[in-house]
């Protein structure tokens, strides 16, 4: 094999996403205490635990927005943490909000067009000068955004404005903008929050989609049925550290998780 | 019409200085910047094309480009610095910007002075300020030539600004205006962006200050005090600062009100004092904002042709909803 075939292998059996011992201090309480756990490529694992359990701050810290304390991020072997939340989405790992945060006066097209911002080219220059390359590449983003819409079967929003569309409907066109990002990891913060049954029920087929289709997920989630379903492996959080990891059936019945939950039905 | 020009010429040659200003900040609000550093590169812009045609035989062409290439200089190293800062810290620092473009001129002379050893060297008049001297304006096609070039600036400003503003780099400036740590995480390069827009903006207020030297024809610091800021950022904050068209109808209204209302001799502060309040109280969003008008016009035709994609599209939504 020559060294870069020896590279490209090493990449390939590397883990999508190496969370290295992470500790996040606020003040002088542990949000996350020392949680390390890898993310295989091309599977859904799934992130819960209590409230306050540090599941946001962690996704949070794999995509740049937060600093660690100490430990590491990598990302297909690759550092990742430390570097500014832009380009760590270069890099290829896409996310949505808790509390959905989409361009509320744009509409639904545009906000996927920002997301896809990345593969357009076109200078400052060029754009004034309405070159035809400039014209040409708003074009082919227009119309790429319009695929991956319909792609999702939300063409018809297009024209609408993001902060008119229902709830629901919000949460989607936030995974389609992360999704226009053409990421290799997307995080998910509570996808499900606030949808009712039937429209979890299409979130679920809907991720397990994206799986097929080679993408890696990291899913927070409180709606249990939803996590149990779709997660290839599950990671329990509690108080900042990791308590259990392993295939759902298995987390479901660890001691140590259902303490976590008070005794809850998980 | 050529007599309504006439007898208001002065009040249109301000009013078009005043458009170049209200876009100048329009690109820095738009892209959530609060930034009050215009006023001090319009005068950094003034100061240079005052120098240059007291000093030069230079046409204003190259006191323009002069202009606008110190701003650009200063606003560069500034912007890297200061962007740092966000809402009113940014916003008072760059106020201190503007004090301290403003006390330069006012002293710049002491350290011209100090620099080369030259007692009787006279470049910035300190508070007397530059006086250009007095030419009658020649009239070409019904108009002055000192109000041509600003007029021809305003629309080249229009165009690049309509341009950007339906491009990528419109869609980015929102993103950032409407929630920046989102954008970051979709390959936003946020501090790039921004200093892109406050540099934009310092150039465009630095041409104004330069094309506006034939019209004030006075260069003196109290042109460029805290208030003339503040009055920049009226005319985007009234006529809105989401949309390009936005700064041009404050800037116009704002400078064109007291004029109108001149009838109302000494109650004239007071009705325009309470036309601005209105505006603000019923429209927040400023008299230009797309959101409010779109309503009226772009909403249906954009939505129709969406409608043809057939039943497929439809029952693809979830049941609650319909």
């Amino acid at each position: 094999m020559s060294e870069a075939e020896q590279r490209a292998a090493a990449v390939k059996a590397a883990p999508m996403l190496k969370i290295e011992s992470i500790t996040r201090f606020f003040g002088g309480l542990a949000a996350l205490d020392r949680v390390s756990f890898e993310v295989e490529r091309g599977k859904i694992y799934g992130l819960i635990g209590p409230n306050g359990a540090g599941k946001t701050t962690l996704i949070n810290i794999i995509s740049g927005l937060m600093l660690p304390t100490s430990g590491r991020v990598l990302l297909e072997n690759k550092l990742i943490s430390g570097l500014p939340p832009h380009q760590v989405a270069a890099a290829g790992v896409g996310r949505t909000f808790q509390n959905i945060r989409l361009f509320t006066d744009l509409t639904v097209l545009e906000n996927v067009m920002v997301g896809n911002h990345l593969r357009q080219g076109g200078s400052l220059i060029g754009t004034v000068l309405r070159l035809p390359r400039s014209r040409r590449e708003e074009r082919e983003t227009r119309e790429e955004a319009l695929r991956l819409l319909r792609s999702l079967r939300m063409a018809h929003l297009a024209g609408i404005e993001a902060g008119a569309l229902s709830y629901g409907d919000q949460r989607r066109v936030e995974i389609a903008r992360a999704l226009a990002l053409e990421p290799r990891v997307l995080l998910l913060d509570e996808p499900a929050a606030g949808m009712n049954s039937a429209e979890t029920d299409q979130l679920a087929e809907f991720l397990l989609e994206l799986r097929e289709s080679g993408l890696t997920l990291l899913v927070i989630e409180h709606d249990m049925d939803l996590i149990m379903r779709i997660s290839d492996r599950v990671v329990v959080l509690n108080f900042g550290r990791k308590i259990a990891e392993g295939p759902p059936e298995l987390v479901r019945n660890d001691a140590q998780v259902i303490e976590a939950y008070l005794g809850e039905e998980v | 019409m050529p007599d309504f020009i006439s007898h208001n010429i002065s009040t249109i040659n301000f009013i078009l200085i005043n458009i170049a200003l209200g876009l100048s900040i329009y690109l820095t609000l738009a892209t959530g910047l609060l930034s009050l550093a215009n006023a001090g590169f319009m005068a950094i812009g003034a100061y240079t094309a005052a120098i240059i045609a007291t000093k030069t035989d230079l046409p204003l062409g190259i006191g323009l480009a002069l202009a606008i290439l110190l701003g650009t200089l200063v606003a560069l190293p500034f912007g890297l610095v200061v962007l740092r800062l966000r809402d009113v810290y940014l916003a008072i620092a760059t106020l201190g910007f503007g004090e301290i473009v403003r006390i330069l001129a006012l002293n710049g002379d002491k350290l011209v002075r100090g620099i080369t050893g030259d007692e009787e060297l006279v470049i910035f008049a300190g508070a007397e300020g530059i006086t250009l001297p007095y030419t009658s304006p020649e009239m070409i096609l019904g108009l002055p030539d000192t109000t041509w070039p600003i007029l021809i600036y305003d629309l080249a400003l229009v165009y690049i600004l309509a341009t950007l503003y339906r491009s990528r780099y419109g869609r980015i400036q929102a993103a950032i205006r409407l929630d920046e740590s989102a954008a970051a995480t979709l390959g936003i390069d946020v501090v790039r962006y921004k200093l892109l827009a406050f540099v934009l903006g310092a150039a465009i207020a630095a041409g104004a200050g330069a094309l506006s030297t034939p019209i004030v024809r006075v260069i003196d610091p109290r042109n460029y005090v805290f208030s003339r800021a503040v009055d920049i950022l009226a005319f985007a904050v009234l006529g809105g600062m989401t949309h390009w068209v936005g700064p041009i109808v404050g800037a116009t209204m704002l400078t064109s009100l007291p004029e109108v209302l001149r009838f109302l001799q000494e109650r004239r502060d007071v009705v325009n004092g309470l036309i601005i309040m209105l505006a603000i109280i019923y429209l927040p969003r400023g008299l230009v904002d797309p959101r409010f008008w779109g309503g009226w016009w772009r909403r249906r035709p954009r939505l129709r042709p969406q409608k043809v994609e057939g039943p497929a599209e439809v029952e693809a939504r979830p049941k609650a909803y319909e």
